[in-house]
């Protein structure tokens, strides 16, 4: 590889992009040894000593990135150099957490949520490389364009049957089968955005173009409204009958995204806003469940009688509590926020023990994986390249909007991970295969065109 | 399709500063309020965490920290002897918070005081459980074992105090509870502090400090010393003009009367009119000196101070202002509207012993650290002159006599100046419930002195024995015994 880049380097002025491969294996050293090193420091607050399975766990999480790396080389050698990283720090981070709360004793019944997370996560790195390794053009994909919407759908549909578990707090997004559970919606994040990439691709212009001006605006005709309301009323059945606002928002959120980018039309945007406010509003009022958690929002502090503050209110305590630079991992007590500790509410306990610091960090981290996702996007070549990286990347960052402001209170709370951070296997295996396919649309948009090299002001 | 993707990008970073704003918000601007929640648990846990520092009582340690590793707390607060200083600890419960010298004296005992700063940075470094410093009472526990056992099966409180210093030798409080049944979490601690709150004899009460009673004729020493300061009277010895009945000023003709209908209050000498505690005498005198004046007089021994800590706050005691003369009469014999403290007779004792000079009560000798370094020390101060020295000594020879030949008799010790007062209140409307008994005395021999002041609220005893005499002065005789050594 050294010998490529600096072929490339030679040829500068004319040459491709650089491969950045190895920029990503010394990024990836980094990614493993700041959860090893998180790893030892947690033990020895907690115990006064290294955790016995240290060696165990770095070499684990050492080897999966390393497998991961390596099929990058192999087979996307242009992709994103910063992608993988990114995944693989958050996810070693996330492991650390999960290990921390497993220790806290009054958590006892979710134990041991680190050991499935670390075989969960072998799992996605697994489907990362099978997805690098099985996936030689990701414009295949679009053949697979109604398959996609329509298992989709299912997905979406099946919890709707499923019994909802005491522990589920009301909400139908999980699939039990004995022994461990499934929460489908975590597979649509990828789905949908294939579906609609292939959808648009195809109808993109009619959407764009047959409109009429109204006051500056350009509104879509009477027919061409029924995508955009098909996918309204669904994602208002879900709220309806699976009480899962998270699902529904990102849902309808990634379709307006991808309608706005397929149509470059803000009336869309517009009118998707409108419709979403509706429909929330009028589910907001009757839906006692939905209506719970806005007043939950509304008053995180309140206390029922005898019980003190709910989950929001004790995320808040445990943040507050954090102050600028944390307790100090193991050293919180963000285990009183109780049941999700270590899913949906994980980001209490990186507030807690890591500050407002570790907070920005974390952020900071998803909005660089983000931010690398639309970039390809730009690069891409096709259109639907082009869709379904910003589909995929903005499932990513409205899902870290859902999760972290429900978190701090910023937005009405709905249950969803926190990816690659939370426990959640369905969650983390989903996330490594968004963040594979990324990198192969970056892959193809930054691999030199035959006979065209890139000029280096167009490299990504 | 980039100039919507670049959109959708600048979108998706506003997203991630929204966050980041939002972190900020709750982890910096919200955090303290947060961080002071009363749901919010971490304190308390915290607080737990490690070892408090111990309450000493006469060298050793009435509380415990039992190491009890709960799902929540480590640690559990318990209490040696608990019922019998509960009045002077309170209680440091993980569920009902804390109060008395284990929440005044908390930055001590948690070891968060800012004196402690440097120890607890060192600590820190080198590795060191964090542990709470120590307090230091003034409490002697042989006199608080006397009050205690004197009180036992009544209901009352009894306060003794070094005239010369103001440190508090005993303070006690009867019923009483054991603050080790509260000091957890579970439901039995629950339950306890339940049947505790709502017991009507009221046994988290301090009696000594946070109740005030109708001082009844112990309130004639106030009256006796503003006579003689203004010079309404000037020899003790001197008959006084005072008919009886005394009809109270401008009432149309109500009289005032003697408890007993004692022969011998007619023109008695302030010193007799003492020792037989003659209401017609000191009403008079009070209504001679005046009302204001008699304000004046009861703030010199301390009345109407609602700001007096020792550290622990004590409720103040009242004489009205403002009053009509014949409620200046009444007032002048410890009723109407006028209301004390246990501790508060006991200061009016402490006074009279000390040549006049009233001496600020505290409690707390010393705050130490984990390693037994003092951090601070209390020292004696003056909180006013209440009399003078002379008109202190005619007052001292008058309770010297009530003791020798008036109600105090029961209050003797052999080979020791003792000088009291007995007070029967009225309680209830009408004087319809047993009234109060109360004995203030004072005792000095071989250079020590000590004043105390004893309550006891309605005993099972009928109604015609109680007196001052019976139930209160025989408790004050224990606890000057149990101090002088004799």
């Amino acid at each position: 590889m050294t010998t490529v880049e600096s072929r490339a380097v030679a040829c500068a002025p004319q040459g491709p992009a650089p491969v950045r491969r190895n920029t990503e294996l010394s990024l990836l050293v980094f990614a493993a040894l700041v959860p090893v090193l998180a790893y030892a420091e947690t033990g020895l607050a907690m115990d006064g000593r290294l955790p016995a399975g240290m060696l165990g766990y770095g070499l684990g999480l050492g080897s999966f990135v390393l497998l991961a790396h390596l099929s990058v080389r192999r087979f996307a050698p242009h992709a994103d150099p910063l992608m993988l990283p990114i995944a693989a720090l958050l996810n070693g981070l996330g492991l650390v957490f999960i290990w921390r709360l497993d220790k806290a004793r009054e958590l006892h019944p979710n134990y041991p949520a680190a050991q499935n997370q670390l075989l969960w996560s072998g799992l996605g790195i697994a489907l990362f490389i099978v997805v690098m390794a099985r996936l030689k053009d990701y414009r295949r994909l679009q053949r697979y364009t109604y398959l996609s919407g329509f298992a989709a759908l299912v997905l979406l549909a099946v919890p709707a049957f499923f019994p909802v578990r005491a522990g589920d707090f009301g909400a139908r997004i999980w699939i039990h089968l004995d022994g461990f559970s499934i929460q489908p919606g975590e597979f649509v994040k990828i789905l949908l955005p294939v579906f609609f990439s292939g959808f648009l691709m195809v109808k993109r212009d009619a959407l764009a173009l047959a409109s009429r001006r109204l006051l500056g605006l350009y509104l879509p005709r009477g027919r061409d409204l029924g995508p955009i309301v098909v996918v309204w009323t669904l994602s208002l059945l879900i709220l309806v009958f699976e009480t899962d606002l998270g699902t529904s928002v990102l849902f309808f959120g990634i379709f307006v995204v991808m309608l706005y980018v397929a149509t470059e039309r803000t009336s869309w945007v517009l009118f998707g806003v409108l419709m979403a406010g509706l429909g929330f509003w009028a589910v907001a009022h009757t839906e006692g469940h939905v209506r719970g958690r806005i007043d939950e929002w509304l008053h995180p502090l309140a206390a029922a009688p005898g019980a003190g503050v709910g989950q929001i209110g004790q995320a808040l305590f445990a943040l507050g509590s954090g102050g600028a630079l944390g307790t100090g991992l193991g050293q919180g007590h963000s285990w009183l926020i109780g049941f999700a500790a270590k899913s949906d509410f994980i980001l209490g306990t990186i507030g807690e023990e890591t500050g407002v610091t570790g907070v920005i960090a974390v952020l900071v981290l998803y909005g660089l994986l983000a931010e690398r996702g639309l970039r390809t996007a730009l690069a891409a070549r096709d259109p639907f390249g082009k869709l379904l990286a910003v589909g995929l990347s903005a499932a990513f960052a409205l899902q870290v909007f859902i999760v972290a402001g429900g978190v701090t209170g910023a937005i009405p709370l709905t249950g969803m991970t926190l990816p690659f951070v939370a426990q959640g296997g369905s969650s983390v295996i989903t996330n490594w295969a968004l963040v594979a396919v990324l990198l192969k649309i970056s892959d193809l948009a930054r691999r030199p065109a035959p006979g065209e090299p890139l000029q280096p002001g167009t490299q990504p | 399709m980039n100039k919507p993707i670049r959109r959708v990008s600048v979108f998706c970073m506003l997203l991630v500063l929204a966050l980041m704003i939002r972190a900020n918000w709750v982890q910096g601007l919200d955090a303290s309020a947060l961080n002071a929640n009363v749901h919010n648990k971490r304190t308390v846990i915290e607080a737990y965490s490690y070892p408090r520092g111990d309450i000493i009582v006469g060298g050793n340690s009435v509380t415990k920290d039992l190491l009890v590793n709960g799902n929540f707390y480590k640690y559990r607060r318990a209490y040696v002897n608990g019922p019998m200083y509960a009045p002077i600890t309170g209680y440091s419960s993980q569920a009902f918070g804390s109060n008395l010298l284990e929440n005044v004296e908390d930055p001590i005992l948690s070891g968060n005081d800012p004196r402690l700063f440097f120890r607890n940075a060192l600590d820190t470094l080198t590795g060191k459980q964090k542990q709470g410093g120590d307090v230091v009472t003034t409490i002697d526990p042989k006199v608080q074992q006397a009050g205690w056992d004197g009180l036992q099966g009544k209901k009352g409180a009894a306060v003794a105090i070094d005239p010369s210093t103001g440190a508090i030798l005993g303070l006690v409080s009867f019923p009483s509870y054991d603050p080790t049944s509260i000091a957890g979490v579970t439901s039995d601690f629950a339950t306890n502090w339940k049947k505790l709150t709502s017991d009507p004899s009221q046994p988290m009460l301090n009696r000594a400090l946070r109740a005030t009673y109708p001082p009844g004729s112990t309130f004639k020493l106030i009256t006796a010393a503003a006579a003689l300061e203004t010079g309404k009277v000037t020899d003790i010895d001197a008959p006084t003009d005072s008919p009886d009945p005394y009809i109270l000023p401008g009432t149309n003709n109500v009289p005032l009367p003697n408890e007993t209908g004692d022969t011998g209050c007619k023109n008695a000498t302030m010193n007799t009119a003492l020792a037989l505690s003659c209401n017609t005498v000191f009403g008079k005198l009070g209504v001679e000196v005046g009302p204001q004046r008699m304000l004046q007089e009861a703030q010199k021994f301390g009345f109407n101070n609602s700001s007096m800590t020792i550290p622990v706050g004590v409720t103040a005691s009242n004489f009205d202002a403002n009053m009509n003369l014949a409620q200046t009469a009444q007032s002048s014999i410890g009723q109407f509207d006028t209301r004390a403290t246990p501790l508060q007779m006991a200061m009016v004792a402490a006074a009279i012993c000390n040549n006049g000079t009233l001496m600020k009560p505290y409690l707390v000798a010393e705050e130490r650290s984990a390693s037994n370094s003092v951090i601070s020390q209390t020292s004696p101060t003056q909180l006013s002159q209440a009399t003078t020295p002379d008109v202190a000594a005619k007052l001292q020879t008058m309770m010297v006599n009530v003791v020798k030949n008036g109600t105090g008799t029961t209050a003797q010790i052999p080979g020791v100046e003792v000088g009291g007062k007995t007070g029967t209140a009225q309680h209830g409307v009408n004087n319809d419930q047993n009234p109060y008994a109360w004995f203030v005395s004072w005792a000095k021999s071989g250079g020590k002195q000590i004043a105390v002041a004893v309550v006891v609220e309605d005993s099972d005893t009928s109604r015609g024995d109680i007196s001052g005499m019976h139930l209160a002065a025989p408790i004050a005789k224990n606890m000057m015994q149990a101090y002088l050594g004799k």
